[in-house]
């Protein structure tokens, strides 16, 4: 297995080939901010919370800003991942996603374990400088076990991926575009019609905020669980099933 | 040395942030000594916000025009106004009634349609205040110098906002137990 | 034929009334595409005359052809809006009936593709183009001749090539103007490609608001298909190369690569990020191709002239707004602004005088009437923070505030964005709420200030081409134009 080395935040990194930015920055416990990414599934660089700046790649000397979740590491790349426009940026990544939802925290099944919440924390939110949108946005609790509140939903796809390529039954999709985006079951329909869903709770699993839940949690109770996705795709990969 | 003058003001609230204030508990004794309550609904009979007030908790949402009026007057009196809790800072649940677009779908919904036959829309001019079209946070309708988030702020995190700025420094807060929402 | 009267029934005159003007003729009328001042339409032209034929548009009945030419208005070919043209992308527009391929066949049509797979040489063929200098005519300018030698160079026997027609600028209709009046040429200038990079299959993927250019499209296709310059073994040669069709469904992001791919597909129409660019993993995971109509229609006129002929070769407009004279036109690459927009199109209407001119789309950005005698090549718009971009330009007089205007296009990336990205979904809404803002005159310097700090968020931030551009509008009027954003600030603060 070949080796490049690259330099993170000043610090000389050796990584194998083929390991992206957002790896080999974990693996030398340098943290970098994630929403929609998540270990087990694919990578779509969607929330731009984990953009970095690049140089040194491809002859390329000015920085470049790159999702750590996509990019490969190469030899010699010159990677920053705090600097105060890439921490600017996050912070206004950040207030757009509280400001296009309706996020009450307080009144939230995942206040406190919420993904979003720490990350308002972690960018130093406290307070938007975006008006607030206050859409007029749905619940869906048509499902006998689960409920699925857009309120809260920031379009991390997560739910999408792992019903699509952990689960197989490919129940969610994004429908409409733009401000308009929303997760959709089935054809648009209620998750509860929807025939192939196999009442798995992975989507529960995975959600990053209080969006999708467990109709028996109440306020603060809802917890997510993306390690059991972890265990089951290390169990799939290497052929371990024992606990 | 001379005592700070301290309110606390109360707009679209639960006053759960006052109420977290009064857990601040013997520190209370302490922050007497420090500061003076000018103006406060928990902490002093005074009626009209007075002048010239160093530091002012802004506990909730701006949700009708006496809330409005009082905002006003409060940043015209104030050198340092600090967002008290998250429906002063995001609207938060009195917020929530801006999904509905507008004061009068909210009074429909609230007065007839969740009626039981004889509801009737509350109308008191000078007497009720008039609702807002939105209920909106405090730095959307003036400049706010500090933000304290939280559903409520936890005590502590009051006081970590109060010593400083009764010394006359601005706070710095960051991380969850100071900067969190809910 | 030669003396044939020719009708121009492509969109624009169509929309004058024109195809009245053919069902009510006795004479034999050759349909053919764009004659170039659209705003002049319907046009007709017999040989080297072009005919107004709008003096008869306002008669109560609807006027016969003929009534139509005994008033028709001819326009001379020494006026400027065609002497100054430099026809290469559409030296067969308004000549051949795009309908007939003997016509286009008696015209040269697919000559060049004849001649390159009589030389069966790929790679002489891409270092003609890639030594005439030609760049991706879709906006982006990036090198014809590298893009062609990056697939040819991919490894594996499947190769795509794509056609982007999903045109969607507004005020932009080059493209459609070339696929409605001349569609040989692009699929001659595909299968160039196709034989160069080594590719079977083609797409065009055009947008579903082009009907007549589908419609031709389509005609186009199957007559090449049966005279043997499409499909298998073109032209008794070893080569094959079909087309399909794929008609949008009114995305405007589909026109970004990535996302047209997924379209293509039958997904989702979202962009995903590069690397993986498509000429490694495009369509189906092939190595893919991608090349705009007017880069293609290049092909046939470069390889017919050579390099030294070609020179710096043409860029085709499409030129709309507050000028006298509107339509499309293709001038030599380099030609200044002041030319385009003042000498051919006769300048700004009457009394008023032209403020600014838009290129690129809500992609690019405005040149201010100080800056006209720019010429317009790729590196001369960038360096006044404005785009070459697809063609479309749009002159704007000076009743327009330029805050509108960027206005207008934040509206227009806000209802295109597709939403996969934060910065680009919502970052676009809270950018039209503070431009509104301002319009409304509630605005203030601090909003201006956030205004500036958001769109340079968006576009660092967002994960296209769409999102990464939507404020360049924004950007570019508050460079040149500061004083339209300053206004309104005066008049908010009087209100207050």
């Amino acid at each position: 297995m070949s080796v490049c080395t690259l330099r993170i935040n000043e610090r000389d990194v050796a990584v194998p080939t083929g390991t992206t930015l957002l790896e080999a920055a974990r693996q030398a416990s340098i943290p970098i901010p994630t929403l929609c990414f998540l270990e087990g599934l694919s990578a779509v660089a969607a929330c731009r919370l984990c953009l970095v700046e690049v140089s040194g790649a491809d002859g390329r000397e000015e920085p470049r800003l790159l999702a750590a979740c996509v990019t490969t590491a190469t030899e010699g790349m010159r990677v920053q991942t705090h600097t105060p426009r890439l921490q600017e940026i996050r912070r206004t990544v950040v207030e757009l996603l509280f400001t296009e939802g309706n996020h009450v925290c307080a009144i939230c099944v995942a206040n406190g374990h919420c993904e979003l919440q720490n990350m308002a924390v972690e960018v130093g939110m406290d307070h938007s400088r975006l008006p607030y949108r206050f859409p007029d946005r749905r619940v869906d609790l048509s499902h006998a076990q689960f409920g699925l509140d857009h309120n809260r939903c920031i379009l991390c796809t997560r739910c999408v991926r792992v019903c699509d390529e952990v689960e197989g039954a490919h129940v969610w999709d994004v429908g409409w575009r733009g401000e308009h985006c929303q997760i959709i079951s089935g054809l648009g329909e209620p998750w509860g019609a929807v025939e192939a869903c196999t009442h798995c709770g992975k989507c529960v699993d995975v959600c990053p905020t209080g969006a999708l839940f467990h109709k028996a949690d109440t306020n603060e109770e809802k917890h997510g669980h993306p390690e059991r996705l972890q265990a089951l795709v290390h169990a799939r990969t290497h052929q371990e099933w024992s606990p | 040395m001379t005592k700070a003058r301290l309110a606390t003001v109360w707009l679209a609230g639960c006053s759960g942030c006052h109420m977290s204030f009064l857990d601040l508990d013997e520190w209370l004794l302490e922050l007497a000594d420090l500061a003076d309550i000018v103006y406060s609904p928990v902490g002093s009979d005074q009626k009209l916000y007075p002048e010239n007030v160093d530091v002012a908790l802004v506990e909730g949402g701006v949700a009708n025009t006496d809330n409005l009026e009082l905002l006003q007057r409060v940043r015209a009196s104030t050198r340092i106004l600090v967002s008290f809790g998250d429906c002063a800072i995001t609207a938060n649940i009195p917020g929530m009634r801006n999904m509905l677009r507008g004061s009068d779908p909210v009074l429909r919904r609230a007065y007839l349609e969740l009626a039981d036959g004889s509801g009737q829309l509350p109308k008191a001019p000078g007497i009720v205040p008039e609702l807002l079209e939105r209920v909106l946070p405090v730095h959307e309708l003036v400049p706010v110098e500090v933000y304290l988030p939280g559903c409520p702020p936890p005590a502590e995190r009051i006081r970590a906002a109060l010593e400083p700025l009764l010394r006359g420094e601005l706070p710095q807060l960051s991380g969850s137990d100071q900067i969190r929402f809910g | 034929m030669g003396d044939c009267l020719r009708l121009c029934t492509a969109a624009s005159c169509r929309s004058r009334g024109a195809l009245a003007l053919l069902e009510n003729s006795d004479r034999p009328v050759k349909q053919v595409g764009c004659l170039g001042p659209c705003s002049e339409g319907p046009l007709a032209a017999m040989g080297d005359q072009l005919l107004s034929l709008q003096p008869a548009e306002n008669e109560s009945l609807g006027p016969t052809l003929e009534a139509a030419l005994a008033k028709s208005r001819e326009i001379s070919a020494e006026e400027p809006f065609l002497k100054l043209q430099r026809r290469l992308v559409l030296a067969r527009c308004g000549v051949v009936d795009p309908g007939c391929i003997h016509d286009a066949l008696s015209q040269g049509a697919y000559q060049q593709l004849q001649a390159v797979l009589a030389a069966d040489d790929p790679s002489a063929v891409i270092e003609t183009v890639r030594r005439s200098g030609l760049r991706g005519r879709g906006g982006a300018g990036y090198p014809t001749g590298l893009k062609w030698a990056t697939v040819a160079a991919m490894p594996g026997a499947h190769k795509v090539v794509v056609c982007n027609a999903d045109e969607g600028d507004p005020g932009a209709f080059m493209d459609r103007t070339l696929m409605e009046g001349d569609p040989h040429t692009l699929l001659e200038g595909m299968a160039i490609a196709a034989f160069a990079v080594g590719a079977q299959q083609g797409y065009i993927y055009v947008r579903a608001e082009y009907p007549l250019a589908i419609e031709r499209l389509r005609t186009a296709i199957a007559a090449a298909e049966t005279h043997g310059w499409l499909g298998t073994a073109i032209s008794g040669s070893r080569i094959s190369f079909a087309i399909e069709l794929r008609v949008g469904a009114g995305a405007y992001v589909c026109g970004e690569e990535t996302a047209l791919i997924h379209s293509i597909e039958g997904r989702r129409g979202v962009p995903r990020p590069r690397p993986p660019y498509p000429a490694e993993h495009g369509v189906f995971g092939l190595p893919t191709l991608i090349n705009n109509v007017e880069t293609f229609g290049n092909i046939p006129a470069l390889l017919h002239l050579g390099v030294e002929a070609y020179g710096e070769g043409t860029k085709v407009f499409s030129l709309t707004g507050h000028v006298q004279r509107s339509g499309v036109l293709e001038v030599p690459m380099g030609t200044p602004l002041r030319t385009i927009v003042e000498t051919m199109s006769g300048g700004a209407p009457p009394g008023r005088s032209i403020k600014a001119v838009q290129t690129g789309g809500p992609s690019g950005g405005c040149v201010p009437a100080s800056a006209l005698d720019t010429p317009v090549d790729y590196d001369s718009l960038k360096a006044l923070g404005t785009i070459m971009g697809s063609g479309g330009m749009v002159v704007l007089d000076d009743t327009t505030n330029m805050v509108d205007l960027a206005a207008f296009f934040i509206a227009f990336s806000r209802e295109e964005s597709c939403g996969k990205c934060i910065p680009c979904r919502s970052g676009t809404v809270q950018l039209e709420m503070l431009l509104r803002k301002l319009l409304e005159r509630r605005g203030n310097a601090a909003d201006l200030s956030q205004l500036e700090s958001l769109c340079h968020t968006v576009a660092d931030a967002s994960l296209c081409g769409l999102g990464q551009s939507a404020p360049k509008p924004v950007l570019s009027t508050l460079r040149h134009f500061r004083s339209d954003y300053l206004e309104l600030l005066q008049l908010a603060e009087v209100a207050r």
